[in-house]
């Protein structure tokens, strides 16, 4: 057994990527995903470079003045999101967190109605009224991104309970960093969930910061993963940087769910480029650290180097990828810059169903 | 057909049985409900007839009121029992910023029909945190229905509408009304929310109120009688839809009014209705309007310091006295 604890070895990680590797220790998991054909993993790799453009062009939005408020980007975690997601069924169900761009894209909605949102339009997924923090596309199965640190959990337990009550084998996945895993919210949550056996998958995306706050600082215990074993629910450590790894554990947790066998709970180590909000001085940590980060693991990067070799897709093939996220997202925008401003009254409509 | 004589209680488990039997959707979720029908027996019978529906949870407040927004959103009819309406301080985030806010957030796309059950107030002498009136945090929260019901006929018609309500709705039960009795219709009836009734007209003064109150105020209304005051006592009934025409059509006559309620004075909603007529009705006042709540103290323990808290039958109609005679022609 490894004396170091995960959260330690991740720690000392930021300057050494070695850890990342993390093999033999008790909770990583070590079985990627090898069944998928060619097809899928090009979906995957377009899915990634789709959150990876929104993200960089909603930032330069933001910087033009263009979105209202503020934004949190996770530029960097592709790979722990679409790996998740690529795990489930389009009727399957997901909450997402303040940082949900990313899980919004991944469930499959359309980068359109996400930055009429943004820009606070009539025509976005919730008529300007929730904007980046809040969105929901609940024909997708997407529960809402919620704009409160911990905020899914209790709801997604209430979502489980009730896919066992209406006797279907759908999944719920609640996404979640390192900070809300120290919410009395995940207590509750994971405990229920592992008493009444709902189908749900915790993912916990550490990015290794809650905001300003570093993991090994605010986390007691060897890693978050471990937690699980105090609920009686599986758990497991995984790259978040290498998507299929992640889509391996993930499947194994949802089909665990699926098949009645109740929750488990997946740490993705993973990290995110930008701030926590765009603007963030980010005076927590080194441009050293963040450009390792960049070089050794970017989740895109690694995808299309294992894609070339083991040719599975070429350099064109990789290039029309991008080219063609590139075009959606800009048309994007554009339905999104050019969609008109709800009528300020509109504030007092969608309170109540009967009212 | 004839009106029976049945307790609060009962008219609970009526509502919710004949609900369940409706709608498999509808289910209720919280803390030690099987073994008793709830710890007070309001929900008696209910774990016989749906052993499936009726869930105990383990104590964690934040996961059972989350749990039944999860579960409104995908597609039940959740009852959520909050075993003591004090308790809903340590599910606050759930209620305030999810509950009330997850359909309008989300642009109208999701609907919550559900029902949280908080057994609330004084009279059973439990102290400080098993006793209080906390419906005003609720009214001030945009997105959230509020029920304060007295006589057992309204608690069965309300909750039945609450249940089939499609939006979310704080049921509070005042727990001294739990055996209280009333005449309750054989047959299945609803309630709307948001009509307040005329539990007695009168010409002098109009009594406002609501929950447990009722019943004091008829009681003050009857010694007042004796003095030659005719005091009207409007059961407001919901306090979120607000039957505000109610309220206007009775001041109109009486030019008189007073609120009473048993939630502390100081930011209770009768400050609101106060407001509102002041607002509205300034020109058929004759008498300032006067307001009666609890003092402004946690609630104590010991009997005599509770009964001195809470509002008494004599303090209505001390004041109703008072502001009578203030009336101008």
């Amino acid at each position: 057994m490894p004396t170091k604890t995960l959260l330690a070895q991740q720690a000392a990680s930021l300057t050494d990527l070695s850890i990342y590797r993390h093999s033999g220790h008790m909770h990583a998991h070590t079985k990627p995903a090898l069944h998928i054909n060619a097809r899928q993993k090009r979906a995957i790799l377009k899915r990634m470079v789709l959150i990876r453009v929104f993200e960089e062009k909603a930032g330069d939005l933001f910087q033009q003045k263009l979105i209202p408020g503020f934004i949190h980007l996770s530029i960097g975690q592709e790979a722990s999101t679409v790996g998740s997601c690529s795990a489930l069924r389009p009727d399957d169900y997901i909450i997402s967190t303040h940082r949900g761009h990313a899980h919004i894209l991944a469930k499959g909605a359309d980068p359109k109605y996400m930055y009429a949102e943004l820009f606070g339009k009539a025509a976005g997924y919730c008529k300007g009224k929730g904007g980046s923090m809040h969105i929901a596309d609940f024909s997708l199965g997407i529960l809402g991104a919620n704009g409160v640190v911990g905020g899914g959990f209790p709801i997604m337990t209430g979502a489980g309970l009730s896919i066992k009550l209406r006797k279907t084998d759908q999944v719920g996945m609640v996404f979640f960093g390192d900070g809300a895993s120290n919410r009395g919210t995940f207590h509750e949550a994971a405990n229920m969930a592992a008493v009444f056996k709902l189908p749900i998958v915790f993912v916990c995306e550490n990015n290794y910061y809650a905001s300003t706050s570093r993991a090994d600082k605010m986390v007691s215990g060897p890693s978050i993963a471990a937690r699980a074993c105090a609920y009686g629910m599986p758990g497991h450590f995984v790259d978040g940087s290498n998507v299929l790894d992640v889509l391996g554990a993930v499947q194994e947790a949802v089909d665990h769910a699926r098949s009645g066998n109740g929750p488990s709970l997946i740490e993705t180590s993973t990290y995110r480029y930008r701030g926590h909000f765009e603007g963030d001085k980010q005076k927590y940590r080194t441009a050293e650290e963040i450009h390792a980060h960049k070089l050794h693991r970017d989740p895109i990067d690694r995808f299309e180097k294992l894609l070339l070799i083991e040719g599975t897709l070429t350099r064109e093939d990789i290039d029309a990828v991008w080219e063609g996220v590139n075009a959606r997202i800009d048309e994007a925008i554009r339905f999104g810059m050019e969609a008109p401003l709800p009528q300020p009254e509109d504030a007092l409509k969608d309170l109540f169903v009967n009212l | 057909m004839k009106s029976r004589y049945i307790s609060c209680s009962k008219a609970i488990s009526e509502a919710i049985a004949e609900e369940m039997e409706q709608d498999e959707t509808v289910f209720i979720l919280g803390e030690d409900l099987v073994a008793h029908g709830g710890i007070f027996g309001q929900f008696s019978g209910l774990p016989k007839l749906f052993p499936d529906r009726i869930i105990d949870t383990p104590i964690s407040e934040t996961a059972i009121v989350g749990g039944g927004i999860g579960a409104a959103l995908t597609g039940m009819r959740p009852i959520i029992d909050m075993h003591f309406a004090d308790f809903v301080t340590t599910a606050m985030d759930e209620i305030v910023n999810q509950m009330a806010k997850i359909r309008y957030m989300f642009g109208g796309q999701a609907k919550l029909p559900l029902v949280l059950w908080a057994p609330d107030g004084s009279g059973i002498r439990a102290a400080a945190q098993h006793s209080q009136c906390l419906e005003s945090w609720f009214v001030h929260t945009p997105g959230l229905k509020v029920v304060v019901p007295s006589e057992p006929a309204d608690v069965k018609g309300l909750l039945k509408s609450a249940i089939r309500d499609d939006d979310p709705v704080v049921f509070f039960q005042h727990k001294s009304l739990f055996a209280q009795r009333g005449p309750v219709s054989p047959e299945p009836y609803y309630i709307p929310l948001g009509v307040a009734d005329v539990k007695r007209p009168g010409a002098h003064i109009t009594l406002i109120t609501y929950s447990r109150m009722t019943y004091r105020c008829l009681e003050a209304a009857q010694e007042l009688a004796g003095q030659g005051i005719d005091a009207e006592v409007i059961d407001l009934r919901t306090l979120k839809p607000l039957d505000f025409n109610c309220i206007a059509q009775s001041v109109s006559k009486t030019r008189c009014a007073m609120i009473v309620h048993e939630a502390c004075l100081t930011g209770g909603f009768g400050a609101e209705i106060a407001a509102r007529i002041g607002e509205e009705l300034f020109d058929c006042l004759a008498a300032p309007v006067a307001r009666i709540g609890a003092k402004d103290v946690p609630m104590p323990f010991s009997p005599v310091m509770e009964d001195f808290v809470v509002p008494q039958v004599a303090d209505i109609v001390a004041c109703a006295e008072k502001t009578v005679k203030r009336k101008r022609l």
